[in-house]
């Protein structure tokens, strides 16, 4: 039995939108209440309901104004938010290869110094964890992923790239990221992964969900390279390594 | 498949396909995006006999010119000062008012002359535009590449492909007296971080007027006016955004979120505008000015209620253009009222 989380908040945005608040930090124990509750609200497809849009801290319904009220939506979804516990969502795993260094990752030098690392051992910490996506945002199919080590934190870096190319693998404090987009941005850049998370021509455009766990396998800048031209071509595909509880 | 289609010979400013938006992919970071004023769209649409949700052009301040590609097509424009010139194959040139159907044969070129009262006009084609949608919908996010025409602006050259290589001849249609006025007073509904701001911030925010800045795009507006203080600082842990979020970040200046919006973000948002004012919102031009008055949720609802059964309406509103001879409401506006009322004087004459 876990300790009683605090209670959620219900709070509208304007007449289409009803957030579900379970705390204002980044937290996991919040990240996964939001996403079981967005597979509750999923199965028991409310009328009315638009979709939804799981964020590190809360659930945003979108709704139709015109068939379920701001009030009828908030009775529907307090007596599921008792039962989360027992909703066990999918967990899917992807091991993402990264070729960490040199010009896939900028800044993988000035991170070990500033973090009295060596190279060596940021990347060594970085692939260490299994990180959990809170959420997808800032551009399509962007991860939002966390917790890296303590031992990386950093803050953004004071003036952002005007141009990180697609696939760079980033960290900001004990976040990380891959640009799915070519994408003016603020993180540090540790390397960069062959794997789009962002492909228009993929039946499913978007790699990664809510809730899904990633892990990164160091890879060669040859390897990377081979990799890349598969994932050009549409050959390159990344399946769930394994469905872990 | 036909190649029947809408040849670009010019471009214009910023020229997209958009629909109503890509409904059911936020959750992956996918914006929504669709019409910035999506009421215009859908009154274009009917006017040209399409469902309400079909795609059509969205028209930035200079508007393309095209060529028809096709036996025929059907086409009507909607924005406040917004007009259609033909130029025919046959070397003739009419005009064609807002919200009018037109016909147009092979050859015919039309130049639209953009909205001058709004930001956006729209360009609705009969039968719609038979771009492969793009997760359900058609709309263009450049950022993103993707929707509409490879999720770019039009260029010089691209054909438009269209769902029906014909237009019959038909009564045209047109529909008088719909509003599609921007908004000068926005309603809004406070939240959902209204307690990030000082008491009174909230109060400058309701009243004092904003003006729309020069930074504004398919993305939102940054208004210039009274700066907002934060009670809690502007940096929140990012959570979901509503169409038509208004975010203050460290700036203190407001931002209206519109169609091309994040679908997370980590500002603080002190309100967010009514579903039944957006439209409004998406049609204003820079210096353009407005302010903000709160109004509760009951109130919102019941104004998208009232829209949408105007909405529901517009088919029935639809009057037709005489077919054969002049329209007599052109004839008055010509100061050609004293032949007309001569003609109704002779016996002789069955007008």
């Amino acid at each position: 039995m876990i300790a009683e989380p605090s209670p959620a908040r219900f709070l509208a945005a304007g007449d289409t939108a009803l957030v579900v608040e379970f705390g204002d930090q980044v937290d996991r124990a919040v990240s996964d209440r939001v996403i079981a509750l967005a597979d509750a609200i999923d199965a028991r497809a409310i009328p009315g309901v638009i979709e939804l849009v799981p964020t590190f801290r809360s659930l945003m319904v979108h709704y139709d104004p015109l068939r379920i009220g701001h009030g009828e939506l908030q009775g529907v979804i307090a007596p599921l938010l008792g039962k989360l516990g027992a909703v066990r969502h999918r967990e899917r795993l992807f091991v993402l290869p990264v070729t960490y260094g040199g010009d896939h990752g900028p800044d993988l030098d000035e991170v070990a110094e500033r973090t009295g690392l060596t190279p060596a051992d940021v990347v060594r910490l970085h692939t260490a964890v299994t990180y959990h996506v809170y959420a997808l945002g800032f551009l399509p199919g962007y991860p939002y992923m966390g917790d890296g080590p303590e031992e990386l934190s950093l803050p953004r870096r004071e003036t952002p790239r005007v141009r990180v190319p697609m696939g760079s693998v980033c960290i900001a404090f004990r976040q990380a990221g891959i640009y799915s987009l070519e994408s003016p941005g603020g993180w540090h850049l540790l390397g960069r992964t062959p794997v789009h998370l962002f492909d228009k021509r993929r039946e499913n455009a978007v790699l990664l969900a809510p809730g899904d766990k990633v892990r990164f396998e160091p890879v060669s800048a040859d390897v990377y390279d081979r990799l890349a031209e598969d994932a050009a071509a549409g050959r390159l595909e990344i399946r769930p390594a394994g469905v872990s509880a | 498949m036909s190649d029947a289609g809408l040849r670009v010979i010019q471009p214009g400013l910023h020229t997209t396909v958009q629909d109503l938006g890509r409904i059911g992919s936020q959750r992956f970071g996918i914006p929504v995006s669709g019409a910035l004023d999506p009421v215009a769209l859908r009154a274009a649409n009917v006017v040209v006999s399409n469902p309400q949700e079909t795609a059509g052009l969205e028209i930035a301040v200079m508007g393309p010119v095209l060529e028809v590609q096709a036996e025929s097509t059907r086409v009507a424009l909607a924005g406040v000062g917004a007009r259609l010139v033909v130029e025919g194959i046959d070397g003739g040139t009419r005009e064609s008012p807002p919200l009018q159907s037109t016909r147009l044969r092979r050859g015919d070129r039309v130049r639209v002359a953009a909205a001058t009262a709004s930001a956006v006009t729209y360009l609705a084609i009969e039968g719609g535009l038979a771009f492969s949608p793009f997760l359900g919908s058609q709309a263009t996010y450049v950022r993103g590449g993707f929707g509409g025409l490879d999720g770019r602006a039009l260029v010089a050259g691209d054909l438009l492909p269209l769902a029906s290589a014909v237009a019959e001849e038909r009564t045209e249609m047109r529909l008088d007296g719909f509003d599609l006025e921007p908004a000068s007073e926005i309603r809004v509904v406070l939240g959902p971080q209204d307690d990030y701001f000082a008491p009174d911030a909230i109060e400058s925010f309701l009243a004092t007027p904003y003006t729309v800045s020069r930074e504004a795009d398919r993305m939102g507006l940054r208004l210039d006016g009274a700066p907002l203080d934060h009670a809690k600082g502007y940096n929140i842990v990012s959570d979901g955004i509503a169409p038509g979020s208004i975010q203050v970040p460290g700036s203190r200046m407001p931002i209206i979120l519109l169609a091309d919006r994040q679908t997370t973000g980590g500002y603080p948002k002190i309100a967010t505008i009514i579903s039944a004012d957006l439209a409004a919102v998406g049609r204003l031009l820079p210096g353009a000015r407005l302010h903000f008055r709160a109004v509760s949720l009951a109130e919102a609802v019941a104004a998208i209620r009232l829209l949408e059964h105007e909405m529901a309406g517009l088919t029935a509103r639809l009057s037709p253009i005489r077919p054969d001879g002049p329209d007599l409401e052109r004839l008055y506006d010509s100061n050609l009222i004293s032949g007309v009322t001569d003609a109704h004087a002779n016996p002789g004459c069955s007008l």
